[in-house]
Parts: C-alpha cells; sequence; structure tokens
C-alpha cells in the first residue's frame, strides 16, 4: 500500500469540505535527510501560523460536558 | 406481477430444485412500502416471494460476505460491480457465487416520493410503464416515474450486470442520460468558507445510526473504526467534530472502491445526501487515475498503485 495517492486524495477531500489550504501538508524526506525535515517543518508552521486557528472540526470539550 | 419478477421466480425455482445453489439472495415485498428488502430463499417454494421492482435499492452484494455455502445474487450493475470488488479483494470467492444479472431501470428514491406527498401515509405504490401510480388512505394519483429515479440513477453508467452466469430478462441501456460530471463534486466551485457551509448543512442532521455503513457492500472490516474503543479513533458522541468525522472518514474507506450504487443515501432515515461527499473521491479517481471501480477482475485498486508520473502534492 502506498501513501503517495492515498495523500492526494485526502487532501484534496478535506480542501473539498473547506478546510483551508495549507493546513494539511505532505512531504517526502527520509531519516537521512535531518537538514529537509528542519526545513519543511519550519514551513509548515509558518503557513500554519498565517492562517491563524483552526475554527474548523474542532473538538471543544468544554462544550461537549455542559 | 411484472415480467421480470416472473422469470427471476422461475429461475430462482429452478437453481434450487436442481441443487446448483444453496439460496438464492434477492429482494422480497417490505413490509411498508418503498422499502423492499433482502431475502433470502432456501427452498423452491420461498423463490415464489422475490420480487423485482424500482424499489430493490439495497446493494445485496453486502450479504455475500463471510457467507457459507453456493449462493445465487440478484444483481444489477451496481451490485454487480461491489461483486466483481468483493471478489478482487479477497472477501467473495468466484466460484461460491451464481450471480443472476439484471438489468437496473433506475431504481426510485423513496424519500423522493414520500416529499411529494407532504407526510401523508402512502399505504402502496405500483409501477406502469414510465408511470407510478401512489395510492394512500383517500388518494391515488398516477406520476411520470423519471421525476423520482434516484440521483445516482440518473447518472448511472452501467445498468446492466458486468459480469454474471446468466441474465434475467433483456439488457438494457447502460446509461441513466445524466452526465456525472455535471453534478458530481457540487461544493468545488465554491470558496473554502462557502464549502464549509454546505458540508454542516448537508450533515448537521445525521443521528449516528450508521445505516449508511451497515448497507455498504465495502464495509465489512471486523471492527469498523467508530466502533473500536482501544484506541478509540473517533469520539462517539453526537457532537458536530465527531459527527463530521465519522463522515469524512467512511467516504474515505470508501476511495477507489465506491460504485456509487447509492445504498447509503437510500438507507438514510433522515434523508442525508452523502453522496455530495463520496462523488468527489469518485471523480477524483476517475480523473486522477483513470478508474471506475467493479468492472472487471482483472486491474488492480488504484489506492494500491503509483506510477511515477502521477499528480503529485508533496512540496
Amino acid at each position: 500500500m502506498f501513501a503517495r495517492r492515498r495523500f492526494v486524495v485526502l487532501k484534496d477531500l478535506l480542501e473539498y469540505i473547506g478546510i483551508e489550504p495549507g493546513r494539511v501538508f505532505f512531504s517526502w524526506i527520509s531519516s537521512a535527510e535531518a537538514t529537509k525535515f528542519q526545513a519543511t517543518a519550519k514551513k509548515v508552521v509558518e503557513q500554519v501560523r498565517e492562517l491563524g486557528p483552526a475554527t474548523r472540526l474542532v473538538k471543544d470539550i468544554r462544550k461537549e460536558a455542559a | 406481477m411484472n415480467d421480470i419478477t416472473r422469470q427471476l421466480r422461475e429461475r430462482a425455482r429452478q437453481l434450487l430444485q436442481e441443487g446448483t445453489v444453496d439460496c438464492v439472495i434477492g429482494y422480497a415485498q417490505g413490509s411498508v412500502p418503498m422499502q423492499e428488502q433482502p431475502f433470502f430463499a432456501y427452498t423452491p417454494e420461498e423463490a415464489d416471494k422475490l420480487v423485482w421492482t424500482g424499489f430493490c435499492t439495497n446493494n445485496l452484494a453486502n450479504f455475500l460476505i463471510k457467507r457459507s455455502g453456493k449462493n445465487a445474487i440478484v444483481a444489477q450493475g451496481c451490485v454487480s460491480r461491489n461483486i466483481v470488488g468483493l471478489i478482487k479483494e479477497n472477501q467473495v470467492q468466484r466460484e461460491n457465487v451464481y450471480i443472476l444479472g439484471m438489468h437496473s431501470p433506475g431504481m426510485l428514491d423513496a424519500h423522493k416520493v414520500q416529499n411529494h406527498f407532504h407526510g401523508r401515509t402512502i399505504v402502496q405504490v405500483e409501477e406502469e410503464g414510465q408511470d407510478i401510480i401512489v395510492k394512500g388512505m383517500d388518494f391515488e394519483e398516477r406520476l411520470p416515474r423519471k421525476k423520482f429515479k434516484r440521483d445516482n440513477c440518473f447518472t448511472c453508467t452501467h445498468r446492466n450486470a458486468v459480469l454474471y452466469d446468466e441474465f434475467i430478462g433483456q439488457e438494457g441501456p447502460q446509461t441513466g442520460g445524466g452526465n456525472i460530471d455535471n453534478v458530481a463534486a457540487p461544493w468545488e466551485k465554491l470558496d473554502s468558507d462557502e464549502r464549509w457551509a454546505e458540508f454542516e448543512e448537508t450533515f448537521k442532521d445525521c443521528i449516528r445510526c450508521y445505516a449508511c455503513r451497515n448497507v455498504c457492500p465495502l464495509c465489512y472490516c471486523d471492527v469498523c473504526f467508530v466502533d473500536e474503543n482501544n484506541p478509540q479513533w473517533v469520539g462517539k458522541s453526537l457532537h458536530e467534530p465527531d459527527v463530521y468525522t465519522f463522515h469524512i472518514l467512511r467516504a474515505f474507506h470508501c476511495a477507489g472502491r465506491c460504485t456509487d450504487c447509492g445504498a447509503c443515501e437510500s438507507a438514510c432515515p433522515v434523508g442525508i445526501k452523502m453522496r455530495r461527499l463520496t462523488s468527489k473521491i469518485e471523480k477524483d479517481i476517475r480523473q486522477l487515475y483513470d478508474y471506475q471501480p467493479g468492472l472487471d477482475l482483472e486491474t488492480p485498486a488504484p489506492l494500491s498503485l503509483y506510477r511515477p508520473n502521477d499528480p503529485d502534492v508533496a512540496e
């Protein structure tokens, strides 16, 4: 089983229902590519920070308890 | 009784009499109108309960899973495609199933008929050529069949069984007249906020009865992710994120396997249109990987492979 096609379909589905593009991210990084991992993580964090906190599909446990 | 029902009963009776099969899986009149129910005929006499109407909306392929003995099964286009899928996924052995191929005239949507009569009690619905005759306690109305067809039957492209041992009746036109590309993934043209609003609107009434999962011939895991407690993949509450997560994952599990048989929508007690979600995946699989599920026994499942020139999302 391969992640490649699965991820394309999943990302497309999530964006289709209104999860903002840029919140879901996928990359190929080997265990030997520390620099690439660092750069990618940085990029993802920056990108998500720009979008702000998620408002969709967020479970508020306080609401549930009430 | 229509002609196809008569032929079906006759062949079912013969198959059971000869001992070719142990059981014939088909549809019988339901206890309420517009809800034909799955039926298992074990004796030649029981074969006389089988029917073939416009309300045969359950996907019978579901009942072949984990079944012993040799079974005959009534299979229109979509059902036969799901049987092909189950054979490919090693859930059903070809030699244990005797497929009675059918031509689907396009099945009817009980929700649509009921909505037309605004909650008035319907006692009986008969079909006569291109019309349906709806009877209640104090009314009777003749209506065009076309108006009440299920959405997925409009855009169907394989109305005849794709795999069968014998065909009951005549093969008919393959398509329902509609073009799937005009209706699939209806929210694609909207922006992100509008998409979310549509998504919420579509699924907000879900009561998590899991009827959509239970009728689906693709859902045969021993323990479904929604029933699993350890680990618990998705919350069991009626809190919106839990409900939505269930529907997103249910749809995704059907990726590259869904034949758009519409059983989920037909089974839903509150009339949720889950095809708005599944049609997006079906479209992606068709356009990105040039694949339509269940058409033959050879082509491998699209999500079990990749090609170097596949469209990519990384980076």
